[in-house]
């Protein structure tokens, strides 16, 4: 990239508090025409509330932008794309009912009928190299094709300043280095490019510089390319990390075995299971990857008992507990942490205590004769908050106030803490600082020294690679035969996770 | 412009302070309503809140208000418990009917014998019929999917018809002179729902209500079915991880407080109304809706809400007579109550803040 | 019983007048719905527009302005569950059963001095040639005009939804109310109006009960028909014609029953007239039996509070 490409957009002391927290503090920066700008952070840095002032989601405190030299001050986001900025998020802003050109058409302004819409849609996607049917309904689309729906709204609109948050969590390896080749032909053709992103790198693969945040404040710009990976990590956490030990395992007998489970998914735009088959020994860790969407939440469901499956098609120790509910499996010393911590592993409005319970009440013995021994459920939440760190002011505290890396290590916790012979856990990182994430895995570890299965859901690869032992994939409701991790590289990870989907672009 | 904040938990000091401010706005908003009548305003809140407990009639108005709030907290109670596990029983009224029937038809079919297994027989029936309604919507709700809002709904007016078939027809008293309606149970010694204490207004209704009190109560804070119900209405898909079904407990909800609302209407027709009529039933069912979401769906203030709604009706009751207040604005006035309740809820979970309006 | 009494061509022609009340609070209610608020208040907001309408018609002398001032109390009223429920927060299964039982009182205390008088009689579309051709005469071309209206404004309702940017903007709130605020649409805001399409629409049908099909006003006279008007959204699965067909299958199924009673069926009175109630239920039962089509066409957002963050 040119250096001496005029300046388009100049962030200046850009401020923004909430209760509590200061969210951006003094931030300043600027991005060239055509310049792949990236914005480095962890999660909670404050990253997302900073893109959110650029696109007029949210108004800063203090602080002014402009833009091609003119102030910029976008009320709501209609303003921001009349002036040429547009933004891909992360969580799709995407309606699952309506059709591809429908969502388009609601991302535009003046969007031309629907008959010339779909031409252009055909148009772009064919130019930049993402194939997109206009008439099809968005709910049944794959994670990499709805972002696909997201971009080109966002390039029918000829954008000056594209800002993409996080834009490969959802994506296979080989999805990412299609999505890689358009943007770097949108940043030949002039239009700057804001990543967002913690991959460290993606960063050094594509940008043309970044700007790190850290606790809402600029701690440095750089040239990524100029980086290495290391000191890229050190800026943005500011202390060197604690990796997990793996303690050397003994890998037991076969715990775990599960035998061609098939389940129906109960969402209408869920994805149905389909003759999955894996063992899990004692004192192992499997990592099961794969895009966001795949069958993760049933799979976690079918293993929990929140989904009920043939008796045979799940067994522990021998013993069929398909077709058994989550109360019964946990008698059995099956316990499972899901993704989703409010709503679903914990339920907000009530206090940790209560939350305690939840999962509690079989192998911690709190009730009697159905009665609630609620001291006993207090001291269970206690040792969880005490064991795992969990900050909070105390247990009578609703599960909605703790931050979600405190929750998490809450949920989690709840399940180690009960001494489980089989463990399931669904991303159980997601949203954590560095350090929470550390000291998760490294319990997770703990709890294989003792003995316990351990299958570990996720989509960041570089926490599999870390703990896993054996490796397998999830494809649209299939599981990949499961593959010793030693040795495994990202191009074999990235043809298990994603197959041929969405190859055949490639040549782009 | 004002901007809400959700609060990180619910303010305990909020939710117990709504519910008074709601009494107070409908105060004042009723006595405008009132004025834009014709009637003075002040005369007329104070004739409904303050004579049938203080005024020289008080004596005969007092007991009033407990025989007018039995059924409303026993009928409240057991919708409180659907309601928090967000079920939407609407038809209280039908299976309040239907108790009813079931209960004076159990008591009816031994006259004029005197056994003494005749009361606690009709209780029993009452409770089944009403559970027997109850059902159908949860039945259809957890094997079709079925809405149970409208289901019950709609089964109120079958339950009118119903009422009205057998007032003229299968219950009708053979000596009533061909009026319709059933036999009096008041005069049915063995059938009767009398004071137990007379002058006080507490008949078995009153003790049941207060016994319904106490369980739910313990119930939802002690026992792990009351833990169930509260997680399914806040989280249900935590609490299908924490091993709740959520068809029985569809079940257990709607069943309960049909069975309720059948005891209610039971104990009503063998006492304070004595008779199966064609409109004995008085829209209990749907004034209980505004006594659970009054007392916060908590036992202890569906008691204190289904006493204030008596006080209500039976202070509408004197205006009618004294002050020619409509009979209609009563209903309008307890509809606003629920109005404020509802809309004061918004202070227990979000902070109000004045200021410039948030974009997002 | 003598069946021969039930001509089908009066049956048709009466099934229409049956329905139009229906169908048009079931049409303002699908907007509504469309947009993810479920609004349990149709019967209150229905019974309020009967009344608004009746006594302005009677004041007034014209039954024009009737309908005119039964839209605007019926919205009006709904303008109270919009409040509540989109700018307060506050859940909307109660707010909508409040709004049913204070419109109940409201519309009982206005109407006093109403009851027993006859409202002046509605203009009926008068084409002397083709409403005497037999069998589609009687059908087609001898209604009042508001049969005509609220065919009218289910092929509105039906068009705009499906071509216009508006209609687009109203399905994607229902849908995802995230990300529709994320992409800068005014969630509340449009919520508001659709809910008070949704009330005017119900005023009108009130109207029509206390001013052309009864035509009086009597305590509590919408008897259900607000309730069954949400049943037969959920049966038309959200679809405008289908909702028109709902109405029309409904209104067959309580111009029958009236027949049945007037030709002396065997059956007692009580039974016939809870027909329709047990018939709805029955429909909807056969409807939610299919959950997967139930699932797929109901708004995903319906019924859910919506409050910006971040």
């Amino acid at each position: 990239m040119t250096q001496t490409a005029p300046i388009l957009l100049t962030v200046d002391g850009l401020t923004k508090a909430y209760p509590g927290v200061v969210a951006n503090s003094d931030v300043s920066f600027t991005i060239a025409e055509g310049e792949v700008h990236a914005l480095l952070g962890e999660n909670g840095a404050g990253k997302s509330t900073l893109v959110k002032m650029i696109y007029g989601l949210v108004r800063p405190d203090s602080g002014s932008m402009t833009l091609r030299g003119a102030p910029y001050e976008p009320s709501e986001p209609r303003a921001a794309r009349a002036d040429g900025v547009a933004m891909v998020f992360q969580h799709f802003s995407l309606f699952d009912a309506l059709n591809v050109a429908e969502n388009i058409a609601l991302g535009m302004e003046n969007p031309p009928p629907q008959s010339q819409l779909a031409a252009r849609i055909r148009d772009v996607s064919e130019t930049y190299g993402l194939p997109l049917d206009p008439a099809a309904i968005v709910g049944n689309l794959s994670a990499g094709e709805r972002q696909r729906v997201e971009i080109i709204r966002c390039l029918l609109q000829d954008p000056k300043l594209l800002i993409m948050d996080e834009p490969t969590s959802v994506l296979t390896p080989q999805e990412v280095e299609i999505l890689f080749e358009t943007l770097r032909k949108l940043s030949a053709e002039g239009t700057a490019i804001l990543y967002i992103s913690h991959k460290l790198e993606e960063i050094r693969n594509l940008c043309d510089s970044a700007t790190v945040l850290r606790l809402g404040k600029v701690v440095g710009t750089c040239n990524p390319r100029e980086k290495t990976a290391t000191e890229l990590a050190e800026m943005m956490v500011g202390q060197i990390l604690h990796v997990p030990v793996r303690a050397p395992r003994d890998v037991g007998d076969v715990v775990l075995e599960v035998k061609n489970l098939s389940a129906e998914s109960p969402n209408a735009f869920g994805t149905s299971l389909k003759n999955v088959s894996f063992t899990v020994r004692a004192g192992e860790v499997l990592g099961i990857c794969g895009v966001a969407g795949n069958g993760q939440d049933e799979l976690l469901a079918a293993l929990s008992g929140e989904v009920r499956a043939d008796a045979g098609a799940v067994l522990v120790n021998g013993t069929p507990v398909g077709a058994l509910g989550p109360n019964e499996r946990r008698h059995l010393a099956i316990l499972a942490a899901p993704e989703e911590r409010l709503g679903h592993a914990a339920a907000p409005d009530m206090s940790l205590t209560e939350n305690a319970l939840l999962t509690g009440a079989i192998r911690e013995k709190l009730t009697n004769h159905g009665f609630l021994k609620w001291p006993a459920i207090r001291a269970f939440a206690e040792k969880v908050i005490e064991e795992f760190d969990v900050r909070t002011p105390g247990a009578g505290n609703a599960a909605r106030s703790l931050s979600g890396g405190n929750l998490q290590k809450f949920v989690v916790g709840r399940e180690v803490l009960q001494r489980p012979d089989v463990l399931v856990v669904n991303q159980p990182t997601w949203g954590v600082d560095a350090s929470a994430a550390a000291a998760i895995r490294q319990s997770l570890l703990d709890l294989t020294a003792e003995g316990a299965a351990v299958i570990v859901i996720s989509q960041d690869l570089d926490e599999l690679m870390e703990i896993s032992d054996s490796f397998a994939a999830l494809n649209e409701g299939r599981l990949t035969e499961p593959r010793p991790a030693l040795g495994l590289t990202i191009n074999e990870i990235g043809l298990m996770m994603g197959g041929a989907h969405g190859m055949e672009v490639a040549h782009v | 412009m004002f901007r809400l904040e959700k609060r990180p938990q619910p303010s305990q000091f909020w939710t117990l302070l709504t519910p008074i401010i709601a009494v107070v706005a409908t105060m004042i908003a009723g006595g405008l309503l009132f004025a834009l009548l014709g009637k003075a305003p002040i005369e007329a809140i104070r004739t409904i809140f303050w004579d049938p407990l203080f005024s020289e009639f008080a004596w005969y108005y007092r007991p009033q208000i407990l025989i007018k709030a039995a059924p409303l907290i026993l009928i409240g109670i057991g919708l409180s418990l659907g309601f928090r596990a967000g079920v939407w029983n609407i038809g209280a009224e039908g299976q309040f009917i239907l108790g009813a029937i079931f209960g004076a038809g159990a008591g009816l079919a031994f006259y004029p014998a005197d056994y003494w297994f005749i009361f606690p027989l009709m209780v029993i029936a009452g409770a089944f019929g009403g559970m027997l309604w109850a059902l159908i919507p949860a039945l259809l709700k957890t094997r079709f999917g079925t809405n149970e809002i409208l289901v019950s709904l709609m089964l109120v007016y079958v339950a009118e018809h119903i009422l009205s078939s057998v007032s003229f027809g299968l219950l009708k008293n053979p000596e009533g002179h061909g009026f319709p309606g059933s036999r009096n149970l008041q005069q049915y010694e063995a059938a009767s729902n009398a004071e137990i204490i007379a002058g006080t207004g507490i008949h078995w209704g009153v003790i049941a209500a207060l016994l319904a009190v106490i369980a739910a109560y313990v119930l939802l804070n002690r026992h792990i079915i009351g833990y169930q119900i509260r997680l399914t209405g806040q989280a249900p898909r935590a609490a299908r991880f924490a091993g709740v079904r959520p068809n029985l407990l569809i079940i257990f909800c709607m069943g309960l407080s049909g069975a309720l609302a059948g005891v209610a209407g039971m104990f009503e027709v063998a006492g304070p109304m004595g008779q199966i009529s064609v409109d004995f039933n008085q829209g209990l069912g749907f004034t209980a809706i505004i006594v659970a979401f009054l007392g916060r769906l908590h036992p202890v203030g569906i008691l204190f809400a289904g006493m204030l709604l008596a006080l209500t009706s039976v202070g509408g009751d004197i205006a009618q007579s004294n002050l020619g207040l409509p009979a209609a604005s009563i209903k309008a006035f307890q509809g606003m109550l629920l109005f404020f309740i509802l809309a004061s809820d918004v202070l227990s979970n979000f902070r109000v803040r004045i200021g410039t309006a948030e974009t997002a | 019983m003598d069946l021969s009494t039930i001509n089908p061509v009066v049956l048709i022609a009466t099934l229409m007048v049956a329905a139009t009340p229906i169908l048009l609070a079931a049409t303002g209610e699908l907007v509504a719905e469309k947009s993810g608020v479920l609004n349990l208040g149709v019967e209150g907001m229905m019974i309020t527009g009967a009344i608004c309408g009746f006594a302005v018609a009677v004041e007034t002398g014209s039954p024009f302005f009737g309908f005119i001032a039964a839209a605007i109390g019926g919205a009006l009223l709904s303008l109270i569950f919009g409040v509540l429920t989109q700018i307060l927060l506050a859940n909307q299964v109660a707010t909508g059963l409040a709004l049913t039982l204070f419109g109940l009182g409201l519309s009982a205390l206005l109407g006093q001095s109403y009851a027993g008088i006859k409202p002046p009689s509605t203009f009926k579309l008068d084409m002397p040639l083709i409403s005497d051709i037999p069998v589609l005469g009687p059908i087609l071309f001898n209604h009042d005009l508001m049969v005509y209206v609220s065919i009218g404004l289910v092929a509105l309702v039906w068009a705009a939804l499906k071509y216009s940017r508006i209609g687009l903007v109203v399905r994607a709130v229902g849908e995802n109310h995230e990300a529709a605020h994320a992409l800068g649409y005014k969630v509340v805001r449009i919520r508001l109006l659709a809910i008070m399409f949704g009330g005017a629409c119900a005023g009108l049908g009130g109207a029509y009960l206390s001013l052309i099909r009864v035509p009086q006003w009597t305590e509590g006279m919408t008897a259900g028909a607000g309730w069954i008007a949400l049943a037969i959204v959920v049966f038309g699965s959200w679809k405008p014609w289908r909702v028109l067909l709902g109405a029309y299958l409904f209104g067959g199924v309580t111009g029958l029953q009236l027949n049945l009673q007037v030709a002396g069926a065997d059956i007692p009175v009580e039974y016939l007239s809870m027909a329709p109630y047990l018939i709805t239920i029955i429909v909807l039962v056969i409807m939610s039996a299919d959950k997967s089509r139930a699932a797929l066409s109901a708004p995903a957002s319906l019924g859910k509070v919506f409050h910006a963050t971040s």
